[in-house]
């Protein structure tokens, strides 16, 4: 409605207007044209000096397979290590959240507001106020450079800004049906798995998605947490082969786009979860 | 079972329901997040370095942050990355002002807009110092094409935070232009189509009757812009390593150099203390937000 809609407008307005958006659209895309295109060059190309002009010949399955090559690189490693910690966690990220929602939002119980205020503001503080104690106790019993370590903290952490998103989500729902489904008889966690549960599925997936993509994006506590390549996520990882491939910049480019494609492809996939999630969601870094 | 025991029972689980149901999160939420910032109070007031033993020292490493040449440089690369990072806001909503069109396969370009925000800030850094790279980078050849001396951005001490922050910037504005496509498709069209009769169209239809109705976008474009500039982390990590010659530092990367890499846990302890009390007055403004619309 607002700005003026194009259509009102003359013919070679709306034709200026389509360039204007393709020309901004590619000066935005510009630094990721910039990694792709490395990354289908030929590492002879980077070595003399090709970097910005028409590849001497395609090299993507060359550069992808080095990559994945167990032989050559742990790229494949930290690959599997992140999934394992990304799935776990925000599957039980979500079923303590939706537990803790449920609990927030149907019981007036006394200090509820406190515990909603203290989930919510979880969210919005430092890392930095948790890294020394987390560290030490991840030391302490036997949690430091595991994936199991990691999967408990992004568990813990985000359960935060997760029972916070399901608590507004399950305020909204009919209170009625639990009250009907009490009165014949049915017990709270019955009403929760097969009431309550089935009726969040779309606010599920789209908790889901951006859980996805903050975990799977996580580095601090990559850093912080792990130490050796049997737990390091991809991440992390890419951080420490920008040194062993120090010049190959093709192979830096391949792998950037490794370990940027799942939250990228999860995000394309789910796009309308993904967004309606923001903007519920509304207050995540 | 006789009846009266079962309804007894249905009564007992349904007490007891809040606390089973918020146990798991609960627990899992102090161990890790709310006991850990005590934990780090506690330690801002001791000597340590993460293994020996803990002495007292008071508020010794508070007076220290005084004396610490790179405390400041921190602290104010904090400000410049608080007042900079507040162009995505300002950028997202041009943006989503310009692309606020049905053209055909506006929905594809949308969301090519919006998808550096969900790639990771590793990734970003490892593209921009690429970008700025003054022997292979795409800048360099921009500036040569101008018959300009390319600037080694990231080396050079004046430079270096800015070049950071504009890497910053890239998926914040991404994720504010999101912010207010949805809320500009929200904006009520009869007030619009009033504004117009009135004669109201471009800048004056913007100021009086869109943005107001815009507000709650921008207030969540504000808090999530204001929390992720004072967590910049990731990107300095990626790019810099703090340098040159500690010219980047911010507070969150000060506080993990001196805790990971010189074992001063009450300093380093000390320093997150810091920035949690300068994020806590957002955090304040932001709950009161939250729970005055609650009641």
């Amino acid at each position: 409605m607002f700005p003026t809609a194009i259509q009102k407008r003359a013919i070679p307005v709306r034709a200026l207007y389509v360039l204007g958006v393709l020309l901004i659209l590619m000066i935005w895309l510009l630094p990721m044209i910039a990694i792709i295109s490395t990354s289908i060059r030929p590492g002879s190309d980077i070595s003399a000096g090709n970097y910005w002009g028409v590849p001497s010949r395609i090299a993507i399955r060359e550069n992808y397979s080095e990559v994945f090559n167990p032989d050559r690189s742990p790229m494949l490693r930290y690959f599997i290590n992140s999934t394992v910690m990304t799935l776990p966690a925000v599957f039980f990220a979500i079923l303590f959240s939706s537990m803790a929602g449920f609990a927030l939002a149907v019981y007036p119980f006394k200090g509820r507001v406190a515990l909603y205020a203290m989930f919510i503001a979880g969210n919005f503080i430092p890392y930095q106020i948790l890294m020394i104690p987390v560290r030490t106790m991840f030391v302490k019993f036997g949690l430091f450079d595991t994936i199991f370590g990691l999967v408990l903290f992004h568990t813990a952490f985000q359960s935060g800004f997760a029972t916070f998103f399901l608590r507004n989500f399950i305020v909204e729902l009919p209170f009625s049906l639990i009250e009907s489904a009490r009165v014949e008889g049915a017990t709270e966690p019955r009403i929760f798995f097969s009431i309550i549960i089935p009726l969040l599925r779309p606010a599920l997936a789209s908790l889901g998605v951006l859980l996805f993509t903050f975990i799977w994006n996580d580095f601090f506590w990559a850093l912080t947490l792990v130490q050796s390549d049997k737990a390091r996520p991809i991440t992390f990882g890419l951080s420490a082969l920008k040194g062993q491939w120090l010049i190959s910049y093709n192979l830096i480019a391949a792998g950037s786009i490794v370990a940027a494609l799942p939250s990228v492809l999860v995000f394309f996939v789910l796009q309308k979860q993904f967004i309606q999630g923001l903007t519920f969601g509304g207050v995540k870094e | 079972m006789d009846k009266k025991t079962v309804n007894q029972l249905l009564k007992l689980q349904q007490k007891f329901a809040p606390a089973y149901f918020l146990a798991p999160a609960l627990i899992l939420f102090v161990t890790f997040v709310l006991w850990p910032i005590f934990q780090s109070i506690f330690i801002s007031f001791h000597k340590w370095d993460g293994f020996g033993p803990t002495t007292f020292v008071g508020l010794k490493n508070y007076r220290m942050l005084f004396d610490d040449p790179r405390f400041l440089t921190s602290l104010l690369n904090n400000i410049y990355w608080l007042v900079f990072m507040m162009l995505a806001p300002v950028i997202g909503l041009v943006l989503a002002l310009f692309l606020n069109q049905q053209i055909k396969g506006m929905r594809i370009i949308k969301s090519l807009f919006f998808f550096p925000f969900v790639i990771n800030l590793v990734v970003v850094g490892l593209v921009f110092s690429w970008f700025y790279n003054p022997e292979l980078g795409l800048l360099a050849e921009i500036f040569k094409m101008f018959g300009l001396k390319p600037i080694p951005i990231l080396a050079d001490e004046n430079y270096a935070t800015f070049g950071i922050i504009a890497a910053g910037l890239w998926p914040q504005i991404a994720y504010c232009m999101i912010l207010y496509l949805t809320g500009l498709a929200g904006v009520n069209t009869q007030i619009v189509e009033a504004g117009r009769i009135d004669g109201a169209a471009g800048r004056q239809m913007l100021w009086h009757i869109i943005l107001p109705q815009l507000r709650p976008a921008t207030i969540v474009a504000m808090t999530v812009t204001v929390i992720g500039a004072l967590r910049s982390f990731d990107l300095i990590a990626t790019m810099t390593a703090g340098g040159p010659w500690g010219s980047s530092y911010v507070l969150a990367y000060h506080m993990y150099d001196e805790a990971i890499f010189n074992f001063k846990m009450g300093y380093g302890a000390a320093l997150a203390v810091v920035l949690f009390l300068i994020m806590s007055v957002f955090i304040y403004f932001f709950l009161k937000r939250m729970i005055d619309t609650e009641s």
